[in-house]
């Protein structure tokens, strides 16, 4: 897999969805088989497919008074927080080119980060049965929520990698379940900083995909 | 009349909701163009038309859970 890695930093929400949108299209052209961006984002809420209106716990100009964006978005899934203590990827690949099944990848994406977190000191980093993202202690640290056209993915995951975001999870109930969410720095029991973690995600990510059969190549722009 | 069915999925996934139909029955849709757009727990797809045509009948209405080899639609080939 000839992967281009994108790592945007501190990104507007919208920017990285322009970029999304410019891969996905390029992707199933035919011009780009493999890309994956990497960033975190200034605050907002994005309300997936599967989106309960009562899974907002406030209104939208209290979300507006927190500098709080709120956005509607074509991914699977219902309601999350992302924050620049988050490390958020979205992987836009042609799933035709390796195997058309979405629980593969959904699963191969849960690897890539239970490996990342491993290598961070948290080995009780898990998958649960029957709940896609990834957990620790009972808690969520990693959500997904993906999308795909044309068997080309896009939207992706997010890991809590700082403390300071997660009070603002308390606005919503996460992909619309009562379920507390935890980060790396508690699992972890260190300070960590997102931005230096986007490269090491990146090679958990590669070498995710290719013990999954995806077969893997990295090149950075 | 092309029957358009609810493809395999991938492993442990059987089922999808249809949550949004691009064309209403009556409509000439091309080869290739998106279809449908379904979604599972946690993904969203959308299927592209097997063939150019007429859509001629929708089984599967926006918000029903369809499993995987159940009939979508009908297409009228032209």
């Amino acid at each position: 897999m000839d992967c281009s890695a994108y790592l945007l930093g501190l990104a507007d929400y919208a920017r990285a969805w322009e970029l999304q949108e410019q891969l996905l299209a390029d992707t199933i052209a035919g011009k780009s088989h493999a890309s994956l961006i990497v960033c975190s984002h200034y605050p907002v809420i994005t309300a997936g497919r599967r989106f309960e209106p009562g899974n907002m716990l406030v209104d939208e100009s209290t979300l507006a008074q927190k500098g709080i964006a709120f956005y509607r978005a074509q991914r699977g899934g219902d309601i999350t927080y992302h924050g620049p203590g988050q490390l958020t990827a979205y992987p836009v690949i042609n799933l035709a080119d390796f195997t058309r099944d979405i629980g593969r990848y959904l699963r191969t994406l849960e690897s890539a980060v239970i490996s990342f977190s491993k290598s961070l000191g948290a080995p009780e980093a898990l998958r649960r049965d029957g709940f896609t993202g990834v957990w620790a202690r009972g808690k969520k640290f990693c959500s997904i929520g993906i999308a795909l056209k044309h068997w080309v993915s896009f939207h992706g995951l997010s890991i809590n990698i700082k403390k300071d975001d997660l009070e603002n999870f308390s606005l919503i109930r996460p992909c619309g379940m009562d379920i507390e969410m935890t980060c790396l720095e508690e699992l972890c029991k260190k300070e960590l900083s997102v931005r230096d973690l986007a490269r090491p995600f990146i090679e958990h990510f590669m070498k995710a995909f290719e013990n999954s059969g995806y077969p893997a190549s990295l090149s950075r722009r | 009349m092309k029957e358009v069915i609810l493809p395999a999925l991938g492993e442990g996934i059987e089922k999808a909701t249809v949550s949004y139909w691009f064309f209403k029955e009556g409509d000439a849709v091309a080869e290739k163009s998106d279809l449908v757009e379904l979604a599972t727990d946690k993904a969203t797809f959308n299927l592209p038309s097997p063939c150019a045509g007429v859509l001629s009948q929708i089984l599967a209405a926006e918000g029903l859970e369809v499993r995987v080899g159940e009939k979508l639609c009908l297409l009228e080939e032209s």
